[in-house]
C-alpha cells in the first residue's frame, strides 16, 4: 500500500515541475514586455522598473525560473497587481468558500445520484429508468452558468424562497474561525449563523452540483446494470443470499468502482464551475476571485490560483486513486 | 425410470417447458416436456451438447432464470411445492441451504473484491444463524475438506490470488457449506485443465458420497458421467431422448443420438488409423420437434416417419426412449 | 460415407443459410443500418442537423444584420418588445432582433465549436498517435518518446479544462481566435490520451503480430492497419467533444473572454446581457441557454448512439 501512495506522490512530482515551467513560460507569452504586460494599462516607468527589480525580468531567463521555483516553494507566489497582497493570502482566505461549496455540490451529487442510478438500473426499461436517463441526460448538456442564472433567478429573485448573494445575510452576528461558515456556526453553537450559511449554500450547491450529479447517476446506472448479469451475482443468488446483502456486498460493491474513479475527475468539473456559479452567486469563493481577476488581467492572481487549483486537483486525484487501491484488491497486486 | 427403489423422490420435474422469446422474434423452446426423478443419495446426470437446454433446465429448477423475456412452464417438485410457483422468500430460503448449485467458470463465478473467506461464510451465517467467528472456523475446515492447502491463509485471499482449480474448489466448497440434500453441478470442470479435471471431479465425488447429498451433473463428456452417475438422461434440443442407467447407457445405446456420442470417442484399443466417427452435421441442422424428430438430419437411422411425425418419450423394453427406429442388437455389433 | 447431409427445412436454427445481417458486413455499414433503427441517434442528428443547417443558411433567413441594436429606441429599463410580425422572438435588451441574434449566434457556435475541435483532434491526434506507436514499437527511445509526451499531456490535465482554456485565451488576447485555439488546447489531453490508448492496445493485437510475423514493416503495419481502426472511436469522442466546446465557448464569453465586437453574435454573450432584465423579458436569457443545452444535447445523444453502434461488444 505504501509502495502505492509513494509511487503515486512520485509521478506527481514531474507534472508539478512541468506546470510550473508552464506558468512560468505563460507569463513570458504575453505580448510584448512582460513588466509592460503585468501592469497592462497603469504601465508607468517606475512601476516598470519596480516590476522588473521585483520580478527579476531584468535577469537570464534561467536565473528567472529559479527565482520563481525558489518563491513558489516557500509560498510566495507573487503579489495582486490591484491590491499588492500576496496572493497565497487571498487564496487562502477565499479557498474555504469554495471547498464548502465544492463539498455540498458532491455530496447532492453522490447521495443523490447514487441511489437514482441504482434504481434505475433495477428498473431498466420501466417509467422510472426512462425519466432518469432523460434527466440526467438534460442535466449533463445544461450549461452550469445558465444553470445557476435561472435557479437564482426564479427562486431567489422572483420567489424569494431563498437568498439571492453571498455566503452569509451580513446583518446576522457569526464568528469565523476556519472560514468554513457552516462549520464555523456549529462550533460556536450560532445555530441561526449555521443554517443561515447553509441556506446561502443551497442554490449554487445545486447549480453546481447538477452536472455531476448527472454523470455519477449515469455512470451508477451503467454500472450496476452490467454487475447485475455477471457470474458472481448469479452465484450469490443460487446461495439463498438476502437482497440485501447482494446489492450490498456483491452489487453495488462491484458497480461503484468506476463511480470513485469518476469522483476524481469531478473535482475539475468543480473548481471550473465554480468560477461561474461563484460569479452569478456572487459567493466569496476563489471561483469569484479568478473572474475578477480575468477582467482586471491580474496575471500574477491567476497564475497563483491556477497553480495552486492544479495542485489542489493532483491531491484529490491521488487520493481518489489511494482509495481505489483500498476498495479493489486487483489493483494493489499492480 | 427403472429404478426399483421405493423411496420417495427428492425432486421431481414434470413436464417442464422453458420458452425464450421477445416481442418480434420468434419464440426459443430451449426446453420442453422434460420430466425427470431424483431420489435421495442418487446421482443423476444430464447429458448433451451446448444448445440442448441442460443448464437451462437447471437453470429453472433454481429458479435463476431472467424473470423478463422467459416462460416456465410444467412443475418441478420439491417436498410437495412446486418450485416454479414458489415466491422469491421461498426460494431464497431453499437455494444454498436445501439445494445447491456448482458453476461452470471458476474465473467469473465469484466475487472479485470480496475474500474468499467471506463468500463462503456468508452462506454459513445466512441459513445456519451462527456468527461470523463460528462460520469463518466452518468455512476454514471446508476448504481443508476440499483439499485447498493453508486454508487460514486462504481465507483472507482474493480470488484472483487462487488458480482456476483451487477457485472451482471454492465454490465448491461454498456450495456444500451447509449440507445441501440436492447439489446440481453445471460443467464444473469444462473450464479447467485436463490434469485438474480429474482431481476436482473426485472432490466432487468424496464429498458427496461424504455427506449423502443428491447429484444432479451437467456434462457433455460422457467420461464424467461414468465415473460418477447412476441413471442418466440424455438431451437433444431442448427433449430427453434416452434415459436410463449407467450400466444400459454404455453397454447398450439405443439411441442413435446416444449411439452417435460413444462412437465419437476415440478409444485407446483400437488399431492405428482408424477414423475418427463424429456425429455428422452440426448441431444447427435441426429440425423443430412439431414437424418430425430434431435428430433426424443428423441420424443414421432415419426412416420415412422420422420427418413426418413426432417420437415421443415412452417405455421402450428396459429403458424410457424417444425414437421410431432405436439402435438393436445386431447394429452394435456391426460398429466393433 | 458422405457426410453432408440435405439442409434442414425450416427450424429455429436453421443456419445453412447465410445470414447477411453477421457475414461479410463492414463495419461501417452495419453501424449506420444499427444507427438508422435507433430512435435516439435519429433525434440526436436531426439536432444537429437542423443546428447546422440553421447556421449556415444564417444569412437567409433574417434580413436584418447581427448587434445592429437599431431599435434601442424602443427599449426601456423595465421593458422590453416581445415577438412580433417584424420581430419573430422580439428584441434583446440593446435593441437587436432577437431572431437574428439566435441564428447568427448558431453560426458562431457552429464555427468555434468545429474549429476548435479540429485544433484539438489534430493536435492530439498526433501527439497521441506519435506516443502511442513509438511506445508499441517499443526500445528505449520508443519508450522514452511515449513517457515524455504523456508527461506533458499529464500536466495538461492537471489543471481542469475550462481553466487550462481560460488561462490560455487570457494570454492570447481579446478576439475570436484565443477562443478557438485555447478550448481546441484543452482538448489536447483527451484526444492524446485516446490514440495513444488505441495505438498501445492494437499493438498487441493479433492481428498485427500476425502482420509483423508476415514481414510487413511496422510502420507500414500501423499505418495500414492500426490507424484505420482507431478512427471510429476518434469520430465518435470529436462529436462528443463538439457538444463540450459549445458549452465551453459560451462559457468563455460569460467570463467575458473572446471577442467583445457586439456584431458578432454570441449565445453566452447574450446571455450575459439578459440576466439584468430578467423580470422583464426572461425570454432574453431563456432562448439562449436552451438553444445551448439542445445543441450539446443533439451532438451529446449521436455522439453515444455512434459509439453504440460501433462497439463491436453489441453488435447482434
Amino acid at each position: 500500500m505504501l509502495r502505492f501512495v509513494s509511487r503515486r506522490l512520485a509521478l506527481m512530482v514531474p507534472v508539478l515541475v512541468g506546470l510550473s515551467l508552464l506558468l512560468f513560460a505563460w507569463v513570458r507569452a504575453l505580448p510584448g514586455d512582460p513588466a509592460r504586460a503585468l501592469l497592462g494599462e497603469r504601465a508607468t516607468p517606475d512601476g516598470i522598473a519596480r516590476v522588473n527589480a521585483a520580478y527579476g525580468f531584468d535577469q537570464p531567463l534561467f536565473v528567472q525560473y529559479f527565482t520563481y521555483v525558489k518563491a513558489l516553494l516557500h509560498g510566495d507566489f507573487g503579489s495582486s497587481i490591484q491590491t499588492g497582497r500576496p496572493v497565497m493570502d487571498s487564496f487562502l482566505e477565499r479557498f474555504p468558500a469554495t471547498i464548502e461549496l465544492g463539498f455540498a455540490a458532491l455530496l447532492l451529487a453522490v447521495v443523490v445520484g447514487v441511489p437514482l442510478g441504482y434504481l434505475a438500473a433495477r428498473h431498466q426499461g420501466r417509467a422510472l429508468d426512462t425519466a432518469v436517463v432523460s434527466g440526467s441526460l438534460l442535466g449533463v448538456v445544461t450549461p452550469v452558468f445558465f444553470l445557476a442564472i435561472l435557479l437564482k433567478l426564479v427562486f431567489a429573485d422572483q420567489l424569494h424562497w431563498l437568498p439571492t448573494a453571498q455566503r452569509q445575510n451580513p446583518r446576522i452576528e457569526a464568528t469565523h474561525i476556519t472560514n468554513f461558515y457552516v462549520l464555523d456556526g456549529l462550533m460556536t453553537r450560532e445555530w441561526d449563523a449555521a443554517w443561515d450559511a447553509l441556506v446561502h449554500l443551497a442554490l449554487p450547491a445545486i447549480a453546481l452540483g447538477t452536472i455531476p450529479l448527472a454523470i455519477i447517476v449515469r455512470i451508477t446506472r451503467a454500472s450496476v446494470a452490467e454487475v447485475m448479469h455477471e457470474d458472481y451475482v448469479r452465484t450469490a443468488e443460487s446461495k439463498g443470499l438476502t437482497a440485501t446483502v447482494i446489492s450490498r456486498r456483491h452489487i453495488l460493491r462491484n458497480a461503484l468502482l468506476p463511480v470513485v474513479t469518476t469522483i476524481g475527475l469531478q473535482a475539475g468539473l468543480l473548481f471550473s464551475g465554480a468560477v461561474l456559479t461563484e460569479t452569478v452567486f456572487s459567493f466569496n469563493g476563489i471561483g469569484q476571485y479568478l473572474f475578477e481577476a480575468i477582467g482586471q488581467r491580474d496575471y500574477p492572481v491567476l497564475q497563483g490560483f491556477i497553480i495552486c487549483i492544479a495542485i489542489v486537483y493532483s491531491l484529490i486525484n491521488l487520493l481518489v486513486d489511494v482509495a481505489y487501491g483500498v476498495i479493489d484488491p486487483r489493483v494493489r497486486a499492480s | 425410470m427403472t429404478s426399483t427403489t421405493t423411496s420417495a423422490p427428492l425432486l421431481a420435474v414434470r413436464d417442464l417447458a422453458v420458452t425464450f422469446g421477445t416481442k418480434g422474434s420468434r419464440p426459443v423452446h430451449a426446453v420442453d416436456q422434460v420430466s425427470f426423478e431424483i431420489r435421495p443419495g442418487q446421482h443423476v446426470g444430464l447429458v448433451g451438447e451446448s444448445g440442448s437446454g441442460k443448464s437451462v433446465t437447471s437453470l429453472a429448477i433454481m429458479g435463476l432464470l431472467p424473470r423478463r423475456g422467459v416462460r416456465t412452464s410444467g412443475e418441478v417438485l420439491w417436498g410437495g411445492q412446486n418450485l416454479l410457483e414458489a415466491d422469491r422468500k421461498t426460494m431464497s430460503r431453499l437455494r444454498g441451504r436445501d439445494i445447491a448449485m456448482v458453476f461452470q467458470d471458476p474465473m467469473t463465478s465469484l466475487n472479485p473484491v470480496v475474500p474468499v473467506g467471506i463468500q463462503v461464510s456468508e452462506v454459513i451465517t445466512r441459513h445456519k444463524g451462527v456468527d461470523r467467528r463460528e462460520a469463518a472456523d466452518r468455512a476454514e475446515a471446508l476448504l481443508r475438506k476440499v483439499g485447498i492447502p493453508d486454508p487460514g491463509r486462504r481465507l483472507g485471499e482474493y480470488p484472483h490470488q487462487l488458480s482456476g482449480g483451487m477457485r472451482q474448489r471454492v465454490l465448491i466448497a461454498m456450495a456444500l457449506a451447509c449440507g445441501p440434500k440436492l447439489l446440481i453441478a453445471d460443467e464444473p470442470t469444462t473450464a479447467l485443465d485436463v490434469t485438474i479435471q480429474a482431481q476436482v471431479l473426485e472432490v466432487l465425488k468424496d464429498l458427496v458420497k461424504d455427506t449423502d447429498a443428491a447429484l444432479l451433473m451437467i456434462t457433455h463428456d460422457l467420461g464424467v458421467v461414468a465415473g460418477l452417475c447412476d441413471e442418466v438422461n440424455v438431451m437433444y434440443s431442448g427433449r430427453i431422448v434416452e434415459s436410463t442407467t449407467k450400466d444400459r447407457l454404455f453397454g447398450e445405446p439405443r439411441h442413435p443420438y446416444t449411439g452417435g456420442l460413444l462412437e465419437s470417442i476415440p478409444r485407446l484399443d483400437s488399431p492405428r488409423g482408424t477414423p475418427l466417427r463424429p456425429i455428422p452435421g452440426s448441431p444447427t441442422q435441426t429440425l423443430p420437434w412439431s414437424e418430425g424428430c430434431a435428430f433426424s438430419p443428423r441420424c443414421r437411422n432415419k426412416i420415412d416417419s422420422c420427418t413426418t411425425s413426432t417420437p415421443v418419450l415412452e417405455q421402450h423394453e428396459d429403458r424410457q426412449l424417444r425414437c421410431f427406429n432405436p439402435l438393436t442388437e445386431a447394429r452394435q455389433e456391426a460398429r466393433s | 460415407m458422405s457426410m453432408s447431409l440435405p439442409p434442414a427445412s425450416g427450424g429455429v436454427d436453421a443456419g445453412l443459410v447465410v445470414d447477411p445481417e453477421v457475414h461479410g458486413v463492414s463495419l461501417w455499414r452495419g453501424a449506420v443500418r444499427r444507427l438508422r433503427r435507433n430512435p435516439t441517434a435519429i433525434v440526436g442528428a436531426l439536432i444537429v442537423l437542423a443546428f447546422v443547417v440553421l447556421a449556415v443558411i444564417a444569412p437567409l433567413l433574417t434580413s436584418y444584420e447581427p448587434g445592429s441594436a437599431e431599435w434601442a429606441g424602443d427599449v426601456t429599463p423595465t421593458s422590453v418588445p416581445g415577438p412580433s410580425e417584424d420581430h419573430w422572438l422580439g428584441l434583446d435588451r440593446f435593441g437587436s432582433d432577437m431572431w437574428t441574434q439566435m441564428v447568427y449566434g448558431a453560426r458562431q457556435s457552429l464555427v468555434y465549436g468545429v474549429v476548435s475541435t479540429a485544433i484539438g483532434l489534430a493536435a492530439g491526434a498526433t501527439l497521441g498517435a506519435l506516443a502511442g506507436g513509438f511506445g508499441a514499437v517499443g526500445g528505449r527511445f520508443g519508450g522514452w518518446v511515449d513517457t515524455t509526451v504523456m508527461r506533458c499531456v499529464d500536466v495538461m490535465l492537471s489543471i481542469p479544462s475550462l481553466l487550462l482554456a481560460v488561462s490560455i485565451a487570457a494570454v492570447l488576447g481579446q478576439n475570436s481566435y484565443a477562443v478557438m485555439i485555447a478550448i481546441g488546447t484543452a482538448q489536447v489531453p483527451i484526444f492524446a490520451r485516446l490514440l495513444r490508448g488505441s495505438m498501445l492496445s492494437q499493438g498487441k493485437a493479433d492481428y498485427v503480430l500476425a502482420a509483423d510475423a508476415l514481414g510487413l514493416r511496422k510502420g507500414r503495419i500501423v499505418m495500414s492497419h492500426v490507424l484505420p481502426n482507431s478512427v471510429g472511436p476518434t469520430i465518435v469522442q470529436a462529436t462528443l467533444n463538439l457538444a463540450t466546446a459549445i458549452i465551453e465557448v459560451a462559457a468563455l464569453s460569460y467570463l467575458g473572454l473572446g471577442t467583445s465586437d457586439p456584431a458578432v453574435a454570441e449565445w453566452g454573450r447574450m446571455l450575459v446581457a439578459a440576466q439584468d432584465r430578467f423580470d422583464a423579458a426572461p425570454r432574453l436569457a431563456v432562448l439562449p441557454g436552451v438553444a445551448i443545452a439542445i445543441t450539446a444535447l443533439g451532438f451529446t445523444l449521436f455522439g453515444e448512439a455512434m459509439r453504440e453502434a460501433l462497439d463491436p461488444r453489441t453488435r447482434r
